[in-house]
This record gives C-alpha cells, sequence and structure tokens, in this order.
C-alpha cells in the first residue's frame, strides 16, 4: 500500500501519440503499441495532466480538481486509482 | 498455370490464373471493357485450381490460393468459378493493399464529390450502389472503397457488382441483358449475379472523388434518417476497414480526417425507391 501511495504516474511523451477529439469520446492512436484506443472523460485530461510532470495519485487528483473542475467526492480517489490502474496496464500511463 | 486472364480494376492489377478453362472464359466476359494492368504487371495473383488432383476432373472444385490464403477457406464448385475469383480477388486487396485505407463499401460519385455507403452485408449498398450508377451517378465500386491516406481522396474499385438474391431481379429488370454475367444459383452467399458496371464507370476508373457523405443504410425498416456522432461513425468505420490495424498510424489519421471532414448518417429504408430518395435528399442536404 506504501508503495501506491509514494508511486508516481507519468503519460508517455505526447509525441508517443496521435489524437482525434470526436465528440465526448476522444481516439488515442498509441504509437508503441499500434493499437487505437476510443475513450471518455476524464482520460484525456488525465494524459493531459501527466504529459511532462510525473504526478502522485493525490497530486493528480487535486490537478484535475483545480484546472478540469472535477467535482470531488469520497469515492474520487479510489475511482482515479483504478483508472490510473487500467491505463497503466494497456500502455497508455507508466507508474515510476 | 494452365489459363490464365490480367485485368486492371481501378489503381489495382490482378493476374487469375486456373486450372480450367470455364471461369477464365467467364472472367473475360464479365471484364470485356477493363484495362490490363499497366505495364502488363499485376499486383496480386489468384490461383484457381483443384485441392487434390483428382478433384481436377472428379466432381471438380476450385481451392481459392494466390498471393495471400485463407487457409481454412472451403472450395467451390466448378460451376461457381466466377464467384471464387472474385472472392480470390477481394482476398488480396484485403489482406495484401497497403496503399489505401480499404473500407468495406460502395461508392459513387457525382460533380467530383463521392458518397460513401458503408454497412454490414444485406444493407443493401451494392443494390443501391448498382441503381445509383444507372442513375446519374459514377458507379465506383460495391465492395471497396479506397482512401488514399495523403489526399484524403476516395479512388475507385469498379468491379462488376455483386448482386444477390432479390436484387438480381431489380436490375435485370431495368437493364439489357449483356450487362449481367451468369447466374450462379445455390452459392454459400444465395444467387448470385454480376452486373458490369456502366462503360463510362470503367473508363473512368483512375478518377478520384473528393469524399462528401458517409451513409450507412439499413434495409427492411420504416425509412428514417439518424444523426450519428463521431465517435460511433469511428468504430463502425475501423470495424468496416479490412486493413485498419495493418495501416497502423497512416490508417488512423487517415479514417480521423474522414470521420472529422465528412458528414455521416444512418439511414434506414423499406425499398430502393425510398432509399434513393433519401440518399437524393441527403446529398443536396449536405454537399
Amino acid at each position: 500500500m506504501r508503495r501506491d501511495v509514494e508511486a508516481l504516474y507519468a503519460a508517455d511523451p505526447r509525441t508517443g501519440f496521435r489524437i482525434c477529439p470526436l465528440d465526448s469520446l476522444t481516439a488515442y492512436y498509441h504509437r508503441r503499441s499500434g493499437v487505437t484506443h476510443v475513450v471518455a472523460d476524464p482520460v484525456p485530461q488525465i494524459l493531459t495532466a501527466l504529459h511532462g510532470t510525473p504526478l502522485s495519485l493525490e497530486a493528480l487528483l487535486a490537478h484535475l480538481v483545480a484546472a478540469d473542475g472535477l467535482i470531488i467526492t469520497e469515492n474520487s480517489k479510489a475511482a482515479l486509482a483504478e483508472r490510473l490502474e487500467e491505463l497503466c496496464t494497456i500502455g497508455l500511463v507508466l507508474r515510476i | 498455370m494452365k489459363h490464365h486472364f490480367s485485368v486492371a480494376v481501378g489503381p489495382t492489377g490482378f493476374r487469375i490464373g486456373a486450372a480450367w478453362r470455364a471461369p477464365i472464359a467467364a472472367l473475360e466476359q464479365l471484364y470485356a471493357a477493363y484495362p490490363k494492368p499497366e505495364g502488363g504487371l499485376a499486383d496480386f495473383t489468384v490461383r484457381l485450381e483443384p485441392q487434390t488432383r483428382l478433384r481436377l476432373w472428379l466432381r471438380p472444385s476450385v481451392a481459392i490460393n494466390g498471393d495471400f490464403m485463407l487457409p481454412d477457406a472451403l472450395p467451390l464448385p466448378l460451376a461457381q468459378g466466377l464467384l471464387a475469383a472474385e472472392m480470390g480477388m477481394n482476398l488480396q486487396m484485403a489482406m495484401g493493399q497497403r496503399h489505401f485505407l480499404l473500407l468495406h463499401a460502395s461508392s459513387v460519385e457525382r460533380d467530383g464529390k463521392a458518397l460513401i455507403l458503408t454497412g454490414e452485408s444485406g444493407s443493401g449498398k451494392s443494390t443501391l450502389s448498382a441503381l445509383l450508377g444507372e442513375r446519374g451517378w459514377r458507379f465506383m465500386g460495391d465492395e471497396f472503397a479506397l482512401i488514399d491516406p495523403v489526399s484524403g481522396l476516395a479512388y475507385p474499385f469498379p468491379r462488376p457488382i455483386s448482386l444477390k438474391n432479390e436484387a438480381i431481379k431489380v436490375m435485370t429488370d431495368a437493364l439489357p441483358p449483356d450487362r449481367f454475367g451468369p447466374l450462379l444459383p445455390g452459392t454459400p452467399k444465395g444467387d448470385i449475379r454480376h452486373m458490369i458496371p456502366a462503360f463510362s464507370a470503367i473508363a473512368a476508373m483512375s478518377v478520384p472523388a473528393r469524399p462528401a457523405l458517409i451513409l450507412f443504410p439499413r434495409f427492411g425498416y420504416a425509412a428514417d434518417v439518424r444523426d450519428m456522432g463521431g465517435s460511433e461513425v469511428f468504430v463502425r468505420l475501423t470495424q468496416a476497414s479490412t486493413n485498419y490495424v495493418a495501416l497502423g498510424e497512416r490508417g488512423f489519421d487517415a479514417l480521423s480526417n474522414l470521420v472529422t471532414q465528412v458528414p455521416a448518417r444512418a439511414i434506414d429504408y423499406p425499398d430502393t425507391e425510398n432509399a434513393v430518395a433519401l440518399v437524393e435528399k441527403l446529398w443536396a442536404e449536405y454537399t
């Protein structure tokens, strides 16, 4: 658990993607895997936040609240952790 | 191979070899107005041959081989050799064509702009494109729309139209018999009869058009038009493409441009006349 608290997350560099906003969904072509992902909010916001500077879960949550108007609920942190795990699994985000 | 035939369809040249004369004779009749591949060089080869030597003569059956093959494909009876040739050509395109993003779609052109019709088998896109091709549109293809990833233009692939079941009568009632190949009854897709496109469509097979409207037709329902979100169009076009994954980033860019720049609608129709009326109405509205 201690590792989860301290983990930092980073998105693949912006050059690692081709991005096409579609409607409420956004298509990402991930160059490294050659896979296309069609994702909903807040994944585009997460990937934008994690470009450049790696962030911890806490810092990412704070960023999404401040920059993207994410409304905090008691489940927000757990839900964000789940999204990050999914993004790590498909390779769009790296745990460092 | 003992018998062979070469033909150019749009930007692609094919060489079809066969162990029997009959399929080649049928191809020669169907493709009489088509040019030969440029410089005599074919891009793809299809071989129609017996699975075993015995099947050359005894209940002859045609295995579809070529540059690209499906190992589990069942052979067809020799009487359906023409269908085997067509399936072999489609297979080479679907698996080997890398210059274009291939959409399993029919397409027609008017005023330099292309209408792309895509949908599942049975949606009526072949019949609709055949009909439009006789009503003031240029027929561009009923199987593949070829999207150039660089320019975004749609290139024709106007091979003979594969009419199935009820669609055969719709077109044979409207056109003279010399526009049709032989009836192929009892194929895995039902009765099939090929229709030769208008000569003007064959003559213009190298002339591309800018995609202007994408329709997703569905046959057998009351006439209706439905708006589609970009994500639905994107996902359905990836499903309709035979080589999206193989093209990688070029495929993504080509598809993204198509989805973001070309309007798309789903249409339901109960019969072909309703479909033609819907197409004309939407074309006037969006182009």
